[in-house]
């Protein structure tokens, strides 16, 4: 693997090997001493176009774990918000000789444009591009998936069968473009539930079933894995629903839901979250929820992208 | 120096008919076989060369006044010339913009003193292109410029009433207002065609509708005042639909479509590469198929180019920090013959119709409207119809590099451009700069 840019490129082979090295790394993450010697000497670069703490610090954790040097470029304050182009950025990180580099951009399609050019030739991971894909969130929301599933087993296992219901905005959301890809090819079924207004446009071209009744789906397909999106409240200003009280009653995750789906599916959230809006206090500190789980596992699997990415070896670790 | 005498030997005109075009002091003297040249002619072995009445541009941006940095009146003319256009109509979207008679009047003499092609200004629409007051039609039109093309092109005149009134008041000059067809509110921030592959890549949708819906709320205003429209860059198979409706009520509405419209499509932006940010977007290939029959069945009247030009540095980044446009003067021939001559879908006489003759009528260019007789002005394309090469950028002369055909297989090539009976291209190289405006005198 030369880049990571989206989940739509994965073959279910890759996919699977990354998520077995996550496996690897997420048992050296139970060990006393947590680092790992693999990319020491190795330079990665997290630039960040667009704010967000939590996977910036997540991938942090994951490159200081391997013992590489991090530089982390961002946005705000810095020449980038003043204008520099992402060319001049990004021969400014070749020139400092940056072996990664980990980019978010507000831009669709920044990362691509970043791999495809000549300015830099370091291996390039996607941390969330425009509404286009954030193939890290859905690699470790697989991950978590495969680990509920199949505890204690879950090494060269994928999705098969399993029915997976996303809700929410996703029309803008890349978490819910990156996880159709990778769940599909991991053999998922995919549902999304949505106002009208929430759904992408074209959607029917695409290998996921639509609903916009949330509780008629919740019986109907009974999922094993609930995935909640968090909702932005500019969009009610952009008139896609009329206001926080109608989106939560007819779509958000509230106890009577929570009761109606049952003990064992799980009810997965990518945060941050928006308490009392689209997922309730309870339902988000349920045994159902893995929040707390999906953020410990982003540390693994993006330890693994970044081992298979840079360290040069394609083996996975022993 | 170049003789000003010229014999095009053995030329195919449009007809199909074969002719011996002798040029002199700016005329077509005789385009029969055998004509005899006087002594000291030049003459051009035109032997399967098809000639065209000089090509006319209706929409080209030509960037001077204010973006110099992209295109110069002169760089851009040179294009012009290379592409064998020998006139062209400079959009009014300058710094600053065309909406006075100095500054039309300026763009005109710019022109003049280049040498490479008329260049006939076009005026804005409404004062700074802001869609709110009507600028100063009347005194473009009476000025030395003679502007007949109105337009706010780059946007859209979207206030109903200013519509009208703009429509109506261009009468008056035998004017015509040419639409640049976009809803700016079903279109804020739009990246790409709204469709499967805009939700896929993420990027925000401009959909057909932005365009239909102008463009049919249009004609109803024109044929509700008796008014002349142009409907520019047509980009979509129901807008193709609505011209042909309103055609057939008898509303006086002509359109066009660009050569980019005719041959590429959406799937392109796969590569997120900004060379095919354009606007309107490319669209599908059910719509580039509906405009290619729009242009066969004469509902769609004219291609042109919209050429416009942008430096490296607003293509060289993110798709949404890049600029829309793509340049296209020296490939338009080259992809008219590629996407409807060589499909069967035009023969040469409607390709000097879309290419000249209509787009010299609809902006009243009264002097390049010819089908060769004699004593007409001797603005004269010639093209080699077998010549197929894969596009580079050596053959753009304009300021700007940013065409989306780079290694693409076109068909046919410009040889020569006579523009007023004097020799702008010469087999295939440009005249020199300073010789034209010299060869114009
Ligand atoms: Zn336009």
């Amino acid at each position: 693997m030369r880049h990571l840019l989206s989940t739509r490129d994965l073959t279910r082979d890759q996919a699977i090997h990354i998520l077995d090295v996550a496996e690897d790394m997420a048992d050296v993450q139970t060990r006393e001493v947590k680092k790992l010697p693999t990319l020491r000497g190795k330079t990665v670069v997290n630039l960040f176009f667009e704010d967000s703490t939590r996977t910036r610090i997540s991938f942090e954790a994951a490159a200081k774990r391997l013992s590489a040097d991090v530089i982390t470029f961002s946005a705000k304050g810095s020449s980038v918000s003043k204008g520099e182009s992402l060319k001049d950025t990004a021969q400014t990180l070749a020139a400092m000789g940056a072996d990664g580099v980990v980019i978010r951009h507000h831009a669709s399609g920044a990362p691509q444009v970043l791999a495809q050019s000549d300015w830099i030739d370091a291996g390039v991971v996607n941390a969330g591009d425009g509404t286009h894909e954030h193939p890290t969130q859905a690699l470790l929301d697989a991950f978590t998936m495969r680990r509920r599933l199949h505890p204690g087993s879950s090494r060269g296992k994928d999705l098969d069968g399993v029915r997976v219901v996303i809700v929410g905005d996703i029309l803008h959301s890349r978490v819910a473009r990156s996880n159709l890809w990778l769940l599909r090819t991991l053999g998922a079924e995919v549902t999304f539930v949505a106002p009208a207004t929430l759904v992408p446009f074209g959607v029917g071209s695409w290998p996921a079933a639509v609903s916009f009744d949330l509780d008629e789906t919740l019986r109907s397909i009974r999922p094993d894995v609930l995935m909640m999106l968090r909702i932005q409240s500019e969009r009610m200003n952009a008139a896609y629903f009329p206001n926080a009280r109608e989106y939560a009653r007819q779509w958000g995750l509230d106890d009577e839901r929570l009761t109606a789906l049952g003990p064992d599916s799980i009810v997965m959230h990518p945060g941050p979250m928006n308490r009392g809006l689209e997922i309730s206090a309870a339902a988000a500190d349920s045994a159902q929820s893995t929040v707390l789980e999906q953020v410990a596992n982003g540390v693994s699997i993006r330890m693994a992208v970044l081992y298979l990415l840079l360290s040069g070896e394609r083996e996975a670790l022993a | 120096m170049t003789s000003s005498t010229h014999l095009l030997k053995g030329a195919t005109l449009p007809s199909g008919a074969v002719a011996d075009i002798l040029v002199q002091d700016g005329r077509i003297m005789s385009a029969a076989l055998g004509t005899s040249a006087p002594a000291g002619t030049t003459v051009v072995d035109a032997e399967g060369l098809v000639a065209l009445p000089g090509l006319v541009d209706l929409h080209t941006h030509l960037r001077e006044p204010g973006f110099e940095q992209s295109e110069t009146v002169l760089t851009g003319t040179r294009a012009a010339a290379a592409g064998g256009f020998t006139a062209v109509f400079a959009m009014a979207n300058t710094q600053p913009v065309a909406d006075t008679a100095g500054v039309v009047e300026q763009v005109q003499a710019l022109g003049r003193a280049a040498g490479y092609a008329t260049v006939r200004p076009i005026g804005a629409v409404t004062v700074g292109l802001a869609g709110e007051r009507l600028s100063e039609i009347g005194a473009m039109a009476q000025s030395r410029a003679g502007v007949r093309v109105f337009s706010d092109d780059g946007k859209c005149v979207h206030d109903s009433l200013l519509m009208r009134r703009a429509l109506e008041y261009v009468k008056t000059f035998d004017g015509v207002i040419a639409q640049h067809a976009q809803d700016p509110r079903l279109t804020e921030n739009a990246q790409m065609n709204e469709g499967a592959l805009s939700s896929e890549l993420g990027l925000k949708g401009w959909p057909a509708v932005a365009e239909e819906s102008i463009i049919a709320r249009d004609v109803l205003l024109a044929e509700h005042v008796g008014a002349r429209l142009h409907i520019c860059h047509l980009s979509t198979a129901g807008s193709v639909d609505v011209v042909r409706w309103a055609k057939a009520r008898g509303v006086q509405v002509t359109a066009e479509a660009t050569p980019h419209h005719l041959l590429l499509t959406e799937e392109l932006i796969r590569s997120y590469d900004a060379r095919y940010k354009v606007n309107p977007p490319l669209r599908r290939d059910e719509d580039v198929q509906a405009l290619r029959e729009g242009v066969a069945d004469g509902t769609i009247d004219i291609i042109a180019t919209d050429h416009a030009p942008h430096p490296r540095e607003s293509k060289e980044c993110e798709w949404d920090a890049a600029a829309f446009g793509m340049v296209g003067l020296e490939s338009a021939l080259p992809v008219v013959q590629t996407a409807l001559v060589d499909t069967g879908l035009l023969d040469w006489a409607g390709v000097a119709r879309v290419l000249s003759t209509a787009p010299a009528r609809i902006g009243r260019l009264d002097d390049h409207s010819h089908s060769f007789e004699d004593g007409a002005p001797a603005n004269i394309t010639l093209v080699d119809p077998a010549a197929s090469s894969s596009f580079a950028l050596d053959r753009l002369h304009g300021r700007s590099t940013n065409t989306p055909y780079e290694g693409v297989t076109l068909s046919g090539s410009v040889r020569w451009t006579f523009h007023h009976g004097y020799p702008t291209l010469r087999d295939g190289v440009l005249a020199p700069a300073g010789d034209t405006a010299e060869g114009m005198r």
